[in-house]
């Protein structure tokens, strides 16, 4: 008699190509969008998803069978997966967005993510994401992919705890005031708080390594989906200036300040 | 138009969040129907509540021990079925809470549609029925006008709550009641096991009027405590804390404030020993009055402070709540 199979865990990352995080924004003066051409890295949220499922293979060592991930953006995106590549994925793939074309929306890219799961051979059992990108703050892309596919979904996930044989994750989420614990079967979709992890840096072998590994080139026509915006984005502007640098000397001052806009202490 | 509004409810209380989604839902300028979900025990009282909310038309409401903690597996086919071809709505709405952002875009996805998020300023057109939206982006360094326009059959968005005031009530109004049968999933493939919410006899932080915040320069979370608590006590405030201070574990996740954290605008915010990195700016910066101290006089922070002391905190803020009492 054959021992019944084990279930290997396929992984699924997407991955964003961000402006970075330190960078100061500058809002274009034609008020289209704000200035691309600084530096740009993976959306730090996905880095924790990248990070976290590595790390879920230092765990479950062989029951992890892939960790792959994939990016849906420009040309440039590419430099984003061979980022998460370098932190321990095995391979990618690049649905390629024309340079000239808008940025996707989250159902555009929930979509393309459902393609790409779709025309995996072993399936995917696991997807880990970040719980938005810090470009459009929108935090709707996991939720959507999991309403998408019908699947059990986590979100703002601080840890995560996956039983490969009772096919089940232990998540526990950042929920307004306070945590929250969830039971979820696989296959399911996590999207990554801060406190899941701390991302590793890629070491110069590593990033050596990633070169070689395999990225697989596709069209949103390959997957038969449209990335057009729903959404007509009419302008982009700068946020109300704040006039601030007000100082004072000493804590009387302070208190003097205090009083003059009107803060009294509470009666106790 | 006819706005859809989903009225979270925590120990038998509304959220103030979904008050101010409700007030965002009224700007739209047409019918206003709120939704209770919840398990039976949770729903009835909460109805009650909510009918007597100003500017609401109706109260629908669905209850099922499936409905008990939210999840949106379990609450996403009631609203497919509420929402579907023959509904009646042309916008649903929600706060932008962690509960309303799990929710709401799984069901905008599973009826073709987006959603835009975090919304601070609307127009609909009634004409056109189009509706405008602004909303921060990068972390509030911009702030995108977008439109959904009338293709769109129905708008889903999500509000920021200290864009707009939370709605009141009027014991004199009392809005019609419905009652929708729930939508039960077999084999539901997520379950709850926990919560454990921080208990605080302060103010919430999302729609507390004086807030005293802290940053890395607090130490440990003994000293964080020591240090914030007599001046919020002082003040009546509620207590928020840097993306730094929460993850060297001074402070408790739900205290975070920032881009990523609770985006809170006070009367009053006190940063105390908080640099003032962007992504905390984005939580804190259209505060009304904000007062910062630090010792380090180039910290960030002091560009959007009204009144900056630059001194070590652990003299001035024992000082200051010392002169206050007083």
């Amino acid at each position: 008699m054959r021992p019944s199979a084990v279930r290997l865990l396929n992984i699924l990352v997407p991955v964003k190509r961000t402006v970075d995080y330190a960078v100061k924004i500058r809002v274009n003066p034609d008020q289209k969008g704000v200035d691309l051409n600084v530096k740009h890295s993976m959306n730090p949220f996905d880095e924790i998803a990248v990070e976290e499922a590595v790390r879920l293979r230092e765990r479950l060592k062989d029951e992890v069978k892939s960790i792959k991930v994939v990016t849906i953006g420009p040309t440039k995106a590419a430099e984003t997966l061979r980022t998460a590549l370098a932190m321990g994925a095995d391979s990618g793939i690049h649905v390629e967005v024309p340079d000239s074309a808008p940025p996707p929306e989250p159902l555009g890219i929930a979509k393309a993510l459902r393609a790409v799961i779709q025309r995996e051979k072993e399936g995917v059992d696991l997807v880990i994401l970040g719980k938005q990108a810090i470009d459009d703050d929108a935090s709707q892309t996991g939720q959507m992919l999991a309403g998408l596919l019908d699947w059990a979904q986590a979100t703002f996930a601080s840890k995560v705890d996956v039983d490969p044989k009772a096919k089940t994750a232990n998540v526990t989420r950042e929920i307004d005031g306070g945590l929250e614990e969830l039971k979820c079967q696989l296959p399911l979709v996590v999207t990554t708080d801060l406190r899941l992890n701390e991302p590793r840096y890629a070491s110069l072998p590593n990033i050596m390594k990633a070169k070689k590994k395999p990225i697989e080139k596709l069209t949103p026509a390959d997957l038969k989906i449209d990335l057009t915006p729903l959404l007509e984005t009419v302008k982009v502007t700068e946020p109300p200036k704040r006039k601030g640098g007000g100082k004072v000397e000493s804590v009387d001052e302070l208190i003097a300040k205090l009083k003059e806009a009107g803060i009294t202490p509470v009666k106790s | 138009p006819h706005a859809l509004v989903f009225l979270e409810h925590r120990e038998g209380v509304i959220d103030s969040g979904s008050l101010s989604a409700l007030t965002a839902a009224q700007q739209l300028g047409g019918q206003v129907t709120g939704i209770v979900i919840g398990a039976p025990d949770q729903v009835k009282g909460v109805v009650e509540k909510a009918k007597t909310l100003k500017g609401l038309n109706t109260v629908i409401h669905s209850a099922s021990e499936q409905y008990a903690h939210s999840l949106p597996e379990a609450v996403s086919p009631l609203f497919e079925k509420l929402l579907g071809e023959s509904s009646p709505y042309t916008h649903v709405v929600s706060a932008h809470s962690s509960s309303a952002k799990s929710i709401l875009p799984r069901v905008a996805a599973r009826l073709d549609l987006p959603a835009v998020s975090d919304i601070t300023s609307l127009e609909h057109d009634a004409s056109s029925n189009a509706t405008t939206f602004t909303r921060p982006i990068y972390a509030g360094n911009a702030i995108a006008t977008v439109k959904a326009p009338s293709s769109l059959r129905l708008k889903f968005f999500t509000v920021r709550s200290t864009a707009f005031k939370a709605a009141a009530a009027d014991e004199s109004v009392q809005a019609e009641e419905q009652t929708v049968d729930p939508v039960e999933v077999p084999n539901l493939p997520t379950q709850h096991v926990r919560t454990d919410l921080t208990k605080s006899d302060r103010p919430e932080l999302g729609s507390a009027s004086r807030v005293v915040s802290g940053g890395r320069a607090l130490k440990n979370a003994e000293t964080f405590n020591s240090t914030l608590e007599p001046l919020a006590d002082v003040l009546g405030a509620a207590i928020g804390a840097s993306r730094a201070a929460v993850d060297a574990g001074y402070a408790d996740n739900s205290l975070q404030v920032g881009q990523t954290g609770k985006v809170v605008a006070p009367e009053l915010y006190i940063a105390i020993g908080i640099s003032g990195a962007i992504q905390h700016l984005a939580g804190m910066k259209d505060s009304k009055l904000i007062v910062a101290i630090n010792k380090d006089p180039e910290a960030p922070i002091f560009q959007v402070a009204d009144i900056g002391l630059v001194a070590d905190l652990y003299q001035a803020v024992p000082e200051l709540v010392e002169k206050l009492k007083q």
